[in-house]
């Protein structure tokens, strides 16, 4: 299945100066830096959110894009992280909640000289925004969304959300939650997303990798960072964070690589021969032949798929880094494409052609 | 045998049939036919919701009414002077509508016993009296339209399925329309099957040739022109001209068009037009829900297309957040609502003016919004750019209050000259428009022009304009985000008199008052213009004395709406709703308006509005 020759999709070729993401949008004239992107706005998220982490990546990776701050757009819906558009200097829309990605989708459409990234939250994006997210993924219009995913509503105060684990006390559910929740990735990857990834708020190098994959990949990115939030469900990352259990638990992918993870690498990733996905095994325990090496570009999502249900509700087991990374056409560039084609056949100014149009069918003429 | 011909002023035809007989094309042949020859003319379409509900039953009926004359009409017509009745399941449902003495064609060949049974009837109507106050012309239509195809390589079915060209090559017999542009409408249509063409034009020859020479039709009937205005024509129904009034605002905006829709009857037929000119830099988005619709819409217009969505009722109920937002972010957008009845799904292909209420407020906390109505279907297309000349220069969203009846109703429409159209070109802002105390030059996204009180439009792209806006409230001015008591009463009362304002930019409402001195004013919205104004010209025609004023700005209403509620003793508010325009009348001008009301999924008949003002005028 895997194909560990291919070149990830999305990563720049070599030789090549700018993705075929960022073509269309302009240059930066010199370059840029993390404080060009700081808005003079007070940045109001509670101390410690992870959010904090986030935005200061964001700003820091910004000026690699290499494109006019101008053409830089952030759409987000409603909840602490779609606060984030006020806090980068570029334009930005806060708007309702969950319907992000539908107002990216028009804005992405109408204007390929943009960037256009969505920041959205579990609530937002898996709730009462579900529809929008599935199906900007399977349009694979070219915008980024960057799901921040504490597994809590925040700004409404602490009731569970769609990524909350069952059985999750709340103020809502004071004996316990009882909706299953979502898996971020697998979801994406059901909707048949080109590229999916997921990252962490307090990895920043890995937060900032997982950001160039995606402002690389032409047409719809979702990245899932896992985000603390300090004050209504603190520490539900920890056991990807702790020193004494991360490198149990947390799988990094890189294209190309075997999957093995562990501080010596003693657990390693193969197909379950008792089932359609794959498992952890010890890595002693199997020849080296049978460990699943990562490839974003296999066209199947079912491998990806497979990677995502690694994790349980517990975190065990859980992949980190670009699931999935596959060139398909751009809704964007399809329908940019079909107008493009109807207006090379114009040979007349638009008002000569509505006058035309208007005149057209069965007319009569009274003298 | 030369036949008798008889002048007519007006005719009144309805074509009935199965939704598979094909009597909407049936219908708009022949009346592009009567539009080829010059008539005035006005259609009233009538269909089920259902694609294709059980053949011969009463919920199938689909119909198609056109109402022509040699003089200007405003209606479809009141009721039929000639039904076409494919079965009896048509001939049931229509035959309530005929005054008597009225023309029934039938076609017999459907009046079996089973088909009878299927609507109930107990007896054969053909044979047992009781079709006795019509003229029933009893035509085989469907075997003679097989026997007609006998040489062509069709099976049955395919033969019988041309019967509805053959009804129509009789009644354009009967009518004496002329024949080319169907015959070159029948080529095309059928430009892929050859054999499918020349069928139907020999079916649709052979009704002709029926008519010509049986002896059941003794008369042939003639509707000379109308005297019309000078200049070209086309028919056009309200849908395509709402279509080609928003391609017009494109170009004459020079903004490129987005529209954002989710399919709903009876408003997708906006979609699949606006689909097919891609030529003029349009984009058609086919969202996942009328949510999205709208929000692409919106994101559109934020990067400075003209945003447009279309969509029925029950979709704007679902688009009121996103409408809210457009109202917060003080941006262009224009929402399309073709009304129908509701509530809920309601009858998705019946008329109704039952959202004015939604359009006006229909969204939560102080959002005012512009509304605008056409009053026929020719009249969709300046309603459109109408509609986006106010998005654009107020940067507010515009609600668009068609409806089923104007939709897929249809009229002549004298073509404009395109640059006559209004100038809509729109100046995005390019530089910074405010002084710090300190000196600094900034970008104040919320600084209002102080004529308009509308807000700079600075598109993402513009370098030194970066600016963040949302649905949060924000300070006058710099935008930001505030909570402040003093600045939130200070922006809702801004976001009102920007609506407010709109009035000293729209004509003033006129009154048509022949003689200035009637008592009694009737004032009609949207698609009732055509029944009132027929009802008048009736009311006139028998010294009735009677003014009539029509509303196309509902938000804001023309400043002198008051004024000219007051000059009359009574005024009378015709509605296909329970009085949501006259509550609002009663409440904003202290008027005590009489309502008249009817909501049946029809336009109002022209002789029921004359007899409901002619009572008011008595009591007056």
């Amino acid at each position: 299945m895997p194909r560990p020759d291919a070149a990830p999709s999305g990563a720049p070729a070599p030789g090549a100066t700018v993705p075929r993401s960022l073509q269309l949008v302009p240059k930066a004239e010199g370059r840029l830096t993390a404080k060009d992107f700081k808005s003079d706005q007070e940045v109001r998220w509670c101390p410690g959110c992870g959010d904090y982490a986030i935005l200061a990546a964001v700003q820091s990776f910004l000026p690699e894009l290499g494109v006019r701050r101008e053409n830089i757009v952030f759409i987000s819906g409603i909840g602490c992280s779609s606060r984030f558009p006020y806090y980068v200097e570029t334009y930005g829309m806060h708007s309702i909640h969950g319907r992000a990605p539908a107002i990216a989708t028009g804005l992405a459409v109408a204007r390929p000289d943009l960037s256009v990234w969505v920041v959205t939250g579990d609530g937002d994006a898996l709730s009462i925004g579900g529809n929008h997210l599935i199906h900007a993924l399977r349009r694979n219009v070219n915008v980024k969304i960057l799901l921040f995913n504490n597994r809590i509503y925040g700004l409404t105060k602490g009731q569970y959300s769609p990524t909350s684990e069952l059985g999750k006390i709340t103020k809502s559910t004071p004996v316990g939650s009882a909706d299953w929740p979502f898996n971020p990735i697998s979801l994406a990857l059901g909707a048949e997303a080109s590229f999916v990834a997921r990252t962490i708020d307090s990895d920043r190098k890995h937060l900032i990798s997982v950001l160039r994959a995606a402002a690389h990949h032409p047409g719809s990115a979702l990245v899932e960072i896992y985000q603390n939030c300090n004050i209504f469900n603190d520490g539900a990352f920890d056991v990807l964070k702790d020193p004494s259990s991360r490198d149990s638990s947390l799988i990094r992918l890189e294209h190309g690589q075997p999957v093995v993870f562990g501080a010596n690498q003693e657990y390693a990733v193969v197909r379950d021969p008792a089932g359609f996905g794959l498992r952890v095994v010890d890595t002693a325990s199997v020849p080296a032949s049978e460990i699943i090496t990562h490839d974003v570009t296999v066209p199947d999502p079912a491998y990806a798929f497979a990677l995502s249900r690694l994790s349980g509700e517990d975190l065990s087991h859980t992949p980190i880094g670009v699931f999935r990374a596959v060139d398909r056409p751009t809704y964007d560039e399809l329908v940019r494409g079909q107008v493009t084609t109807a207006q090379a056949k114009v040979t007349q100014g638009a008002e000569a052609e509505l006058a035309s149009l208007l005149h057209s069918g069965d007319t009569w003429t009274i003298l | 045998m030369a036949k008798q011909v008889r002048q007519l002023d007006r005719v009144v035809i309805r074509f009935a049939g199965d939704s598979g007989d094909g009597m909407q094309l049936t219908g708009d042949r022949f009346t592009s036919e009567t539009a080829q020859l010059g008539n005035d003319l006005s259609t009233l379409p009538n269909f089920p919701a259902e694609i294709r509900a059980p053949a011969g039953t009463l919920p199938g009926v689909s119909s198609f009414q056109v109402h022509f004359a040699n003089f200007d009409i405003l209606t479809p017509g009141d009721a039929p002077d000639v039904l076409v009745a494919m079965n009896p399941a048509a001939l049931k449902a229509n035959i309530g509508d005929l005054p008597s003495g009225a023309t029934v064609i039938v076609n017999t060949d459907e009046f079996t016993k089973r088909n009878l049974a299927k609507v109930g009837y107990d007896s054969d109507p053909l044979t047992d009296g009781s079709l006795a106050d019509y003229t029933v012309a009893p035509v085989a239509l469907t075997s003679m339209t097989v026997a007609a195809l006998q040489d062509f390589d069709l099976s049955k079915k395919e033969a019988e399925r041309a019967k509805n060209m053959f009804a129509l090559g009789l009644l354009s017999w009967m009518y004496s329309r002329p024949t080319e542009s169907t015959i070159r409408f029948l080529e095309r249509k059928f430009a892929a099957r050859p054999e499918l063409a020349q069928a139907n034009i020999a079916a649709f020859k052979a009704g002709w040739n029926f008519g010509e020479t049986t002896e059941s039709f003794a008369v042939r009937y003639e509707v000379k022109p109308a005297k019309m205005a000078p200049g070209t024509y086309r028919n056009i129904t309200g849908n395509v001209a709402l279509s080609y009034g928003l391609l017009a605002a494109s170009v004459r905006s020079g903004l490129p068009l987005f529209l954002g829709a989710y399919p709903i009857t009876p408003a997708s037929d906006v979609l699949h037009e606006l689909s097919k000119h891609k030529k003029f830099g349009v984009t058609t988005f086919q969202a996942e829900d009328e949510i999205a619709a709208v929000g692409a819409a919106l994101g559109a217009s934020y990067g400075g297309a003209l945003g447009v969505t279309t969509t029925s009722g029950p979709g704007v109920a679902l688009k009121a957040e996103t409408i809210g937002l457009a109202v917060a972010l003080e941006l262009p957008l224009v929402i399309c609502d073709i009304q129908r009845a509701g509530p809920s799904t309601g009858m998705p292909t019946k008329t109704e003016q039952a959202d004015l209420m939604l359009a006006l407020f229909g969204r939560h906390g102080e959002a005012p919004a512009a509304v605008i109505a056409p009053q026929s279907p020719a009249d969709c297309f300046y309603a459109a750019l109408e509609a986006c000349r106010i998005a654009l220069k107020y940067r507010t969203p515009v609600v668009l209050l068609s409806d089923g009846y104007l939709a897929n109703g249809s009229e002549p429409w004298l073509l404009p000259e395109i640059d006559e159209l209004p100038d809509l070109r729109v100046e995005f802002a390019t530089e910074p428009n405010h002084e710090l105390p300190d000196g600094r030059r900034v970008f104040w996204p919320y600084k209002r022009d102080p004529q308009t009180l509308a807000r700079p439009w600075a598109v993402p792209g513009t370098p030194g304009l970066e600016h963040r806006i949302g649905g949060l409230e924000k300070a006058d001015g710099s935008g930001e985000i505030s909570y402040d008591p003093a600045n939130h009463d200070k922006m809702v009362r801004l976001r009102a008199a920007r609506i407010e304002g709109i009035a000293q930019d729209i004509p003033p409402l006129t009154v048509d008052d022949p003689d200035n001195d009637a008592e009694v004013l009737v004032l009609g919205w949207g698609s009732t213009y055509g029944p009132i104004g027929a009802a008048c010209r009736q009311l006139r025609a028998r010294g009735v004395k009677i003014a009539q004023a029509h509303l196309r700005h509902l938000s804001p209403l023309p400043a002198n709406t008051g004024e000219v509620l007051r000059s009359y003793q009574r005024v009378v508010v015709p509605e296909m709703n329970l009085g949501q325009l006259s509550t609002l009348l009663r409440a904003r001008f202290l008027v005590d308006v009489i309502s008249y009301n009817q909501v049946r999924g029809l336009p109002f008949t022209a002789a029921e509005l004359e007899s409901a003002l002619e009572e008011v005028v008595k009591n007056a």
